[in-house]
């Protein structure tokens, strides 16, 4: 294994190297094809550099632990908007999530819906491609149209593009309160559709859930205390029609709640593989009928998690359809065997291959990961 | 501004290729007369001007890819364009380019409240996406101030944004998907109304790529629900310090307005004479707008005259009424066309961190004395892109040079501070030659290599973004095959 200390470091290990590179941040999730390489870790680059809370910015190495950024914004009342969820209990993994992970994965969580992903919290990055040569581009300003968007280019590569060095995000004020709003017992389409007029209401939802098992459906609201307070009692009588509201309130409640719900823990330890879905939420109810295994539904059902037995080509038993599907836990052998990543139309797989070989000349950076 | 000397190969086959994009478009998408073309020769940086080879309008994805293979095999430059708004030169043409013009696709494909989006052609004009969700109560968020002529298709371009974009973000934060034609001809759907890319994320690159790697024709765009109401405040100061601690102090207390805009003296005395809107003379203004039921505005508004007062201002105006709300707005709407009706001025886009809002304010005075031109400063403060105008006689000879290198100036020191050259106009032909000052060599051939994927024969909006010495060896190259 192989732990720069600096960038410059990264840059002559990489123009050095000789062979595949299995790059890991907290190394806490196997998700992707299984890489045959050295371990190359980034863990040695860490440290917040920058944080300016009146300017909603913040700079962090690429191997910072994700709860000491986090610690860092909560201490000025900040957050990262996007809710990256924790996946270790779903994985079953131990080790200390890196904001460089939570980037070249791409992690958001229910906020995603109302904040947008990860990519679009990050303003800026560096990197060192499979060259060895240092690359930044974005920067700490929450507005830049300098060039070309590499920074959303690097968010979701997992790695194999370049390994990042630093981070830069735009950050939001943490809201004072939060409520919950749950419904009971409803199917999958009037879910779907009382999550649709939810997101369509003025009153700001920013978490939008259904759990089938728990006959759940849930609605966040999150600001100020009196914000929280109107928007939770206008958005209850919007929902009137599709049976009674429980509104709860209690902040570790409702915090511990949708937090259960980002990580996933309904399926944590749980026999079986699990993937995870993304399609236009009036999509969600017919493609988790085709699944034939325990669901759920975040971001107003646009986004489905199934168990399915160890194994299954999911993908196979979907079909077509518009949007994609990752395998985010299984088995080395079956995430050998089964795409886990939705393989893209010709000409855009081209694309990514071509994008892939210019950046990572030697193939060095994860190979096979995303694409074969 | 240097610009790569036409191909005469290309300028003498013109009969042949306009013979080519006729004979297989209508008649109407194909615009080849000297005079008409001339429609077509700069964008709103008018300073720089060239008439196209030819111009090609076309109705459908379909045609537009025809026109592409042709020009593609035929080795002909292409200029993508949406409404010739950019004030970059984005869309200038060059004599031996044909202008590739979106501005007659302008249909709305598809409205979908329940999964929140709209699908428009992307000749369709930004407030007009709005203007086909509001019955409904939705808008499409990003609002440049040009929003009643520019395209959905230049804003992609662009990644333009506007007022509103401290809480809704910019264009890549609303598009979920696109068609688009590569130079070759060949047609891609990337993304769609789903979230989240499924490869790499090709969407954010193409988004602010300025129309080098694809010509966009459709686009999926988020749509919100209007809030319940919105109400500004304006506040005035007697420093442009102050006001610029106000802004963070506002950002740190945990309030997010939709807008905080600036405008400094010169710019409120100009606006003032022009509009009317009753504004106080002093040496700062900001106009904070928050959004809500009137309740939540009453609270959020109340939080921040508090803050507002621990800097004594000068004025804090809370609007009371609709009409009142309107007049805060009608100065700073107005500051352009104020500032354009007492002088010639150059509009230039640079972004600073908000914490250097003071300094780099100061810096400008001082420089503005140095330069002999004058400069007014109005703009969006909470993510600090500011818009200094500055202010020259087109008529007296060097002055426009003169002007030139006080921008420059200031864009440099937007750079020296952590900040960029261009937040919302775009790098095109304007800013290219100082792209050397935010991006190390390696930094700018990361780039150009996504260019060459796309578009290897770099035929799309030749001579924009990139440096031309930076560039040369990949565009000599081309040539040579
Ligand atoms: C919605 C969503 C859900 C997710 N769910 C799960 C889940 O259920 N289980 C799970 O295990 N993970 C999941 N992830 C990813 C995970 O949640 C992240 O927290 C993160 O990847 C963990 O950080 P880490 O440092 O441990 O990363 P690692 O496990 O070390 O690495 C994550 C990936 O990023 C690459 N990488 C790490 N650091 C760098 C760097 N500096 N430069 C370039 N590449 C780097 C690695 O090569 C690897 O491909 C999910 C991601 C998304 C988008
Ligand atoms: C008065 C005024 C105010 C402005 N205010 C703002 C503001 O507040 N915020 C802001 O961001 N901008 C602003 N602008 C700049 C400008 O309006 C934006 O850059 C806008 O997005 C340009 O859109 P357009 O359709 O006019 O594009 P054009 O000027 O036609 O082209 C702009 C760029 O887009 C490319 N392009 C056009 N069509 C396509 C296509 N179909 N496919 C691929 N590339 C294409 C062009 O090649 C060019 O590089 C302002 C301009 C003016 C004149």
């Amino acid at each position: 294994m192989s732990s720069p200390a600096t960038e410059s470091e990264l840059s002559e290990m990489l123009a050095g190297a000789k062979g595949p590179l299995r790059v890991v941040g907290g190394g806490t999730r196997p998700v992707g094809r299984p890489v045959a390489g050295e371990v190359l870790s980034v863990a040695g680059l860490s440290g917040i550099e920058l944080y300016e809370p009146g300017a909603l910015t913040i700079v962090a190495k690429a191997g910072t632990p994700l709860a000491e950024v986090e610690a860092a914004l909560a201490a000025e009342g900040q957050r990262l908007p996007f809710e990256p969820m924790d996946h270790r209990a779903l994985l079953g993994t131990t080790g200390a999530p890196t904001i460089g992970g939570v980037v070249a994965a791409n992690v958001s969580g229910p906020r995603r819906i109302q904040a947008g992903a990860c990519r679009d919290s990050l303003i800026g990055v560096r990197f060192v491609d499979g060259s060895g040569a240092i690359v930044k581009n974005g920067g700490r300003v929450m507005k830049n149209v300098t060039g070309y968007d590499l920074v959303k280019l690097m968010a979701g590569s997992w790695g194999t593009l370049g390994v990042l060095t630093e981070v830069a995000f735009k950050v939001l004020p943490a809201p004072e309160a939060a409520a919950t709003l749950s419904l009971a017992g409803l199917s999958e389409l009037q879910a779907v559709e009382a999550m649709a007029v939810a997101l369509g209401s003025p009153f700001e939802v920013t978490g939008a859930a259904h759990l089938p098992e728990e006959g759940r459906t849930l609605l966040r609201i999150e600001g100020f205390a009196t914000s929280v307070a109107y928007r939770a009692g206008r958005l209850a009588d919007l929902m009137a029609p599709f049976g009674g509201v429980e509104v709860e309130e209690g902040a570790e409640a409702v915090a511990r709640r949708w937090q259960a719900l980002r990580d996933v823990e309904a399926f944590a330890g749980q026999a079986g593989d699990v993937w995870r879905i993304s399609v236009k939420p009036t999509d969600g109810p017919g493609i988790a009928a085709r699944i034939g295994g325990r669901v759920m539904f975040d971001w107003g059902g646009g986004l489905i998690w199934a168990l399915v037995p160890e194994g299954t080509d999911l993908r196979a038993r979907l079909g077509a359809f518009a949007g994609h599907a990752t395998l985010l836990r299984a088995a080395p052998e079956t995430r050998g065997r089964i795409a886990p990543f939705q393989p893209e139309p010709a000409p855009l797989a081209a694309i990514a291959a071509e994008l892939k070989r210019r950046f990572d000349p030697r193939g060095i950076l994860n190979p096979g990961l995303m694409a074969a | 501004m240097e610009m790569p000397t036409p191909d005469a190969a290309i300028l003498s086959r013109k009969s042949k290729i306009v013979e080519l994009l006729r004979a297989a478009l209508p008649k109407a998408a194909v615009i080849h007369d000297e005079a008409e073309v001339r429609a077509y020769e700069c964008d709103a940086l008018t300073a720089y001007r060239c008439p196209p080879l030819a111009v090609v309008l076309p109705a459908t994805t379909e045609e537009v890819a025809t026109a592409l293979r042709i020009c593609h095999a035929e080795g002909v430059p292409v200029v993508p364009r949406g409404s010739g708004t950019s004030l970059a030169g984005g869309a200038l043409p060059t004599a031996d380019s044909v202008i590739l013009g979106v501005a007659r696709m302008n249909k709305v494909l598809e409205t979908d409240y329940d999964n929140r989006f709209i699908r428009v052609q992307t000749g369709r004009t930004n407030l007009s996406v709005t203007g086909a969700v509001e019955q409904e109560d939705f808008f499409y968020a990003p609002d440049p101030s040009s929003q009643l002529a520019c395209a959905i298709a230049g804003n992609i371009a662009m990644n333009s944004g506007g007022a509103h974009c401290l809480k809704y973000g910019v264009t890549t934060n609303n598009l979920l998907g696109v068609t688009m034609v590569t130079m070759a001809g060949e047609v891609l759907e990337i993304g769609g109304a789903h979230l989240d890319a499924g490869g790499y994320d090709l969407l954010g690159v193409i988004c602010g790529s300025e129309g080098q790697l694809g010509v966009v024709t459709e686009a999926t765009l988020r749509i919100l629900r209007k809030p319940e109401g919105a109400r500004p405040v304006l506040i005035g100061f007697d420093s442009n310090e102050v006001a610029g601690a106000c802004v963070s102090d506002i950002i740190k207390a945990g309030v997010l307005p939709v807008a905080i805009e600036f405008m400094d003296r010169p710019c409120i005395e100009a606006t003032e004479a022009f509009a009317k809107a009753g504004y106080p003379m002093c040496e700062a203004l900001l106009i904070v707008e928050v959004e809500g039921s009137a309740a939540e505005i009453d609270a959020q508004l109340g939080l921040i005259a508090g803050i507002a007062r621990r800097h004594d201002p000068v004025e804090l105006r809370e609007a009371q009424s609709e009409d009142e709300a309107k007049r805060i707005w009608l100065g700073r709407k107005s500051a352009f066309g104020a500032m354009g009706q007492i002088n010639d001025y150059m509009c230039l886009d640079g972004t600073i961190p908000v914490s250097a809002l003071p300094y780099v304010l100061k810096r400008i005075g001082e420089m503005s004395k140095e330069y002999g031109l004058g400069v007014a400063n109005v703009f969006h403060a909470g993510d600090g892109n500011m818009h200094p105008l500055i202010l020259f006689d087109a008529n007296k000879p060097g002055d426009l040079e003169l002007c030139e290198a006080f921008g420059a100036d200031i864009l440099k020191l937007c750079v020296e501070v952590g900040g960029c050259l261009t937040g919302e106009h775009g790098v095109g032909i304007e800013k290219r030659d100082l792209m050397e000052t935010q991006f190390a060599p390696a930094d700018l051939e990361a780039q150009m290599r996504v260019k060459d994927v796309f578009d290897p024969a770099w035929l799309l909006n030749p001579a924009k973004v990139f440096p031309l010495s930076v560039s040369r060896e990949r565009r000599e190259r081309q040539v040579a095959a």
